[in-house]
């Protein structure tokens, strides 16, 4: 079985995200980081490897992104891949979901994957989305927002919370699975690992290379266009306190609970 | 035809869910300024009522197809894709939730069309939609419009209310579908199960409720003492349920249950939209987090900053020490 992995490279959570004004899109200057989210992915493909029902041959991580983006696919290795490929093409810029998710297909057909394993979300917005638009472009099954994957040799058995309580589904291979981060704790790499992870075949592909045309990605492929950002409304929140001294800071919940009538 | 289609999720005994029903109830109020008409799309329903359950809400015409499955996406997709090729309708919306986003991103890929998801409000201007959506951290807003047709539009949760429009029963035109090949490939086991017992929190004066925040699963029993000495009950957010920290029938949110305590103390929550719908209403809000900039803070009525493990078990004492003496 071979698994692929869809890895991102995002803002470092602890960074404060910032709109460039001009060109409207996220600032992606700053500490980057692999997407939390898909380290799950990872782990989910290496507990499988691990877990003996299905016998795991390669494990690779993909990602599209900008040349520092090389860093998220280090750190995939680390983390447990075999190797990795990099889209990576000035055309790919500007690219919306649509086009995103037509060109990670396109890179994911050329690996002809049985499973591919991604994140439910990305730390800089792509919410929940990106795994389901993949999927119809492979034209494979998938599910989203999964928290338990049984591997039994040509289907796996998946199960998530979705609107009335949790769903179990069976689904052939191959497919396309995003996971949530309840699904599992992944493991820190060794030191090994990660001094390893930089001499571990890494393919870099242009779009070309795949099978992708110039107008079907970047601003030209893509079918939304951003008109204009606005501040959001002012909201009144509520009263704030600081715990500076916690005695101090209960008294003050307690009176506040006393006051209407609480305790 | 022009006009915007929707999509009609339900439970599977005929209740449409609350942000579909909000999501007809937009397009019926923005169709007349695309052109066309609010259309629904039900799947797995053979109810007779479902034209008037919709047509309620402004939709005037429901494509219903009994013989596909509610709950996976693919299908409804194929479902979708088959109604637009065939009527042209201009946009897609969605109701906020999980399914809404499966299908909404099938029918991107399948129909190369724009998307934009967490969608607060949708404007018509010269006689086109244009999304609205918060992001990063709702710190900006962004108006979104689409190139070519359908534009695909995925709400946030309670971004459209529900109205009924006082209009008639909408027609129903029952379709024959071929599914794709791998839309079969999916097959729902069991849906909706509910686990963790009976318990009810429903009921509870006072909820404590626990989040990832809490660290570790041990660490419920800070929120279960601060609830006892307050004579409450604990609920918990879908992160620490999904975690297996707590049970399912604890859990407060768009895919648990819904509270309106006297008061909901939320101790380590970052107060995610999927959970604030199901606490919202509470009488009152109290909130520990120690990040300053948690949402939490923005809806509640009271916000300490700081951290739970250091103020939660004094609180315990302090209450305890009241109700005492
Ligand atoms: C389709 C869908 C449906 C969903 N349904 C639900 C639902 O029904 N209910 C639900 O709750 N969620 C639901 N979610 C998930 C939701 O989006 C959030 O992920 C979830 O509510 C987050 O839970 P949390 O606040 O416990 O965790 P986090 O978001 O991780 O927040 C933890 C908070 O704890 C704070 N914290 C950490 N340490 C401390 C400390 N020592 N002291 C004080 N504060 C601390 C942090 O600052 C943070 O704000 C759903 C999501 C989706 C996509």
């Amino acid at each position: 079985m071979k698994i692929c992995c869809l890895v991102k490279e995002v803002p470092d959570a602890a960074v404060q995200k910032r709109i460039d004004p001009d060109s409207k899109r996220l600032d992606r200057s700053g500490e980057k980081n692999l997407n939390p989210f898909d380290t799950h992915g990872i782990e989910a493909a290496m507990q499988i490897r691990e877990g003996g029902a299905v016998e795991v041959d390669e494990i690779v991580a993909v990602t599209m992104g900008p040349s520092s983006a090389v860093r998220a696919l280090h750190k995939a290795v680390a983390l447990g891949a075999d190797r990795s490929v990099h889209l990576s093409d000035d055309a790919l810029a500007g690219s919306d979901v649509c086009a995103t998710g037509l060109a990670l297909a396109k890179v994911l057909e050329s690996e002809s994957p049985d499973l591919v394993l991604l994140g439910q979300q990305s730390d800089d917005g792509e919410c929940y989305v990106m795994g389901a638009v993949i999927a119809d472009h492979l034209k494979m099954p998938s599910l989203t927002q999964v928290i338990k994957i049984d591997v039994d040799g040509e289907a796996i058995s998946c199960e998530r919370q979705a609107e009335y309580g949790y769903d179990t589904v069976e689904i052939d291979l191959p497919a396309v699975i995003s996971v949530g981060d309840a699904i599992n704790e992944p493991r820190y790499p060794s030191l090994k690992a990660i001094m390893g992870a930089k001499k571990k075949p890494l393919d870099t592909k242009a779009i070309g290379d795949v099978g992708i045309e110039a107008n079907q990605v970047g601003a030209e492929g893509s079918k939304t266009q951003v008109l204009g950002m606005n501040p959001p409304e002012e909201k009144a929140g509520g009263e704030i306190i600081e715990d500076e001294d916690t005695n101090e800071t209960v008294e003050k919940i307690v009176a506040w609970l006393d006051e209407r009538k609480l305790v | 035809m022009a006009g915007i289609l929707v999509y009609a999720l339900h439970d599977g005994e005929g209740n449409f869910n609350k942000n579909a029903l909000g999501a007809i109830s937009e397009a019926a109020k923005l169709a007349g300024e695309v052109g066309g008409e609010a259309a629904a799309v039900v799947v797995g329903y053979d109810g007779d009522d479902a034209g008037e359950k919709l047509g309620a809400y402004g939709a005037a015409k429901v494509y219903r197809a009994k013989d596909v499955p509610e709950g996976l996406a693919q299908p409804i997709v194929d479902v979708m894709t088959k109604v637009i090729s065939e009527n042209g309708f201009s946009y897609a919306l969605f109701g906020g939730g999980l399914l809404g986003f499966e299908i909404g991103a099938g029918l991107t890929a399948r129909l190369n069309a724009g998307v934009t998801m967490e969608v607060t409000d949708v404007e018509a201007r010269d006689g086109k939609l244009v999304a609205l959506r918060p992001i990063l951290q709702d710190s900006a807003i962004v108006d979104v419009a689409y190139v070519g047709e359908p534009g695909i539009i995925i709400g946030r949760l309670n971004a459209f209310d529900p109205v009924e429009s006082g209009s008639g029963a909408a027609e129903v035109i029952d379709l024959d579908v071929e599914l794709s090949e791998f839309s079969t490939k999916a097959r729902m086991v069991t849906r909706g199960e509910q686990r963790g017992g009976d318990v009810n929190i429903e009921d509870a004066d006072v909820l404590v409720g626990g989040g990832r925040g809490l660290g570790e699963k041990d660490n419920f029993k800070l929120a279960e003492e601060l609830a006892e000495a307050m004579g409450g009950a604990v609920a918990a957010t879908r992160a620490v349920v999904d975690a297996g920290w707590y049970p399912y029938a604890t859990q407060i949110g768009q895919t648990g249950k819904t509270v309106a305590p006297k008061l909901y103390l939320a101790a380590g929550i970052s107060g995610a939209i999927q959970h604030k719908v199901g606490m919202q209403n509470s009488e009152n809000i109290l909130a520990i987090n120690k990040d300053p900039n948690a949402p939490i803070f923005e809806f509640c009525d009271l916000g300490v900053v700081g951290d739970l493990h250091k103020i939660v078990p004094k609180l315990t004492e302090a209450i305890k020490a009241k109700k005492g003496g």
